[in-house]
């Protein structure tokens, strides 16, 4: 079990983060395709989610699996959205993503006054919080399980 | 939160509150925070401003923009440590401000009452407020401060966080004779969420 990458957007589409530990195949685009691509499928399948479910919708769009990796997807009430690609064994892991925004961004990013917080972060603190607390995660293991 | 009891003889003072911050952060330690400091500090910042702006409308302005810088941060950790989810109404708003973030960052409830039947203005109402514990009365020169704008400015910057735009202003005031200090939350429509611009 691993994972594999993880993007932080925030509510205007910029990227603020990006992290990977076991990416095998990279997208073909540059960076900055890859996270316009990425936020604009997200905020389609968001819109789409709550316009065709058929019951009243309770939290909207959380993930979506293909054969060989699953996408996690949090989003916080201020737009903040955080998603996670791990692979296929990995089951609801809302509040980890949850923990992540709680104990990571807003204890690095948002209460120092330094950081702006509508452009990619650039505190090392952050960093080196956020690849540690994904290490520490039960699912991830540095080779691909 | 523990409250003192009052000796009987001694001239009524408010308990003390201390804030055991919760300990979510790996790296802070657990910090207690006297509420007497937070509300000193917060004084001197007015008198600060005083000093710095001749105007009473300035200091108000400058008050509620500062407000306004902390309220955009605040929700942020509003948000990570209450877990409230998206409110459904905006009365449902109005009751998570008071019952749940001002007993959180404040240590107070206020009440809530809706003021107009289209059901989109609510009012706070404070019979104690904590911020102007050791203000007697405001000096005759500065008669229309507005000592609390910073709360007003707050709340705003949380809304429009969570996207919701919202006029906030303080209606009562114990420091201008007022019994209790009333703040007025009139809420207009939401923002749209903006679509992402494809440059092809």
């Amino acid at each position: 079990m691993t994972v594999h990458n993880l993007y932080i957007f925030d509510r205007n589409g910029t990227c603020l983060h990006y992290s990977e530990w076991n990416r095998k195949k990279q997208a073909g685009i540059s960076k900055e395709e890859e996270f316009k691509l990425m936020y604009g499928m997200l905020f389609s399948i968001r819109s789409f989610v709550s316009k065709m479910s058929p019951v009243d919708m309770k939290d909207g769009f959380l993930s979506f699996q293909t054969s060989k990796y699953k996408l996690h997807y949090y989003e916080t009430p201020t737009g903040l959205k955080v998603v996670m690609n791990t692979d296929l064994g990995v089951g609801n892991i809302r509040d980890v993503l949850h923990q992540i925004y709680s104990y990571i961004y807003v204890e690095y990013v948002v209460k120092n006054p330094l950081c702006n917080l509508n452009e990619a972060i650039q505190s090392e603190l952050f960093r080196s919080k956020l690849d540690s607390f994904v290490r520490g995660l039960p699912f991830f293991s540095a080779r691909a399980g | 939160m523990q409250k003192m009891s009052r000796p009987a003889n001694r001239r009524p003072e408010n308990p003390k509150i201390d804030w055991h911050l919760p300990t979510i952060s790996s790296t802070a330690s657990a910090h207690h925070m006297s509420r007497e400091l937070f509300v000193l500090t917060y004084g001197a910042l007015v008198a600060q401003l005083c000093k710095d702006y001749e105007k009473d409308e300035d200091v108000n302005k400058y008050l509620d923009n500062m407000g306004y810088n902390i309220g955009i941060r605040l929700v942020e950790d509003f948000l990570a440590r209450s877990a409230v989810k998206k409110c459904r109404s905006y009365s449902e708003t109005a009751n998570i401000i008071a019952q749940v973030a001002f007993k959180m960052y404040l240590g107070v409830t206020p009440t809530v009452a809706c003021s107009n039947t289209v059901r989109n203005q609510f009012s706070l109402i404070l019979v104690k407020n904590p911020l102007v514990d050791f203000v007697e009365e405001l000096p005759a020169s500065r008669s229309s401060l507005c000592y609390c704008s910073i709360l007003c400015g707050a709340i705003r910057g949380a809304l429009e966080m969570v996207h919701l735009i919202a006029e906030v202003a303080l209606i009562q005031d114990t420091l201008k004779g007022d019994d209790v200090t009333e703040i007025a939350i009139t809420f207009s429509n939401k923002i749209e969420m903006k679509k992402p611009k494809r440059n092809k």
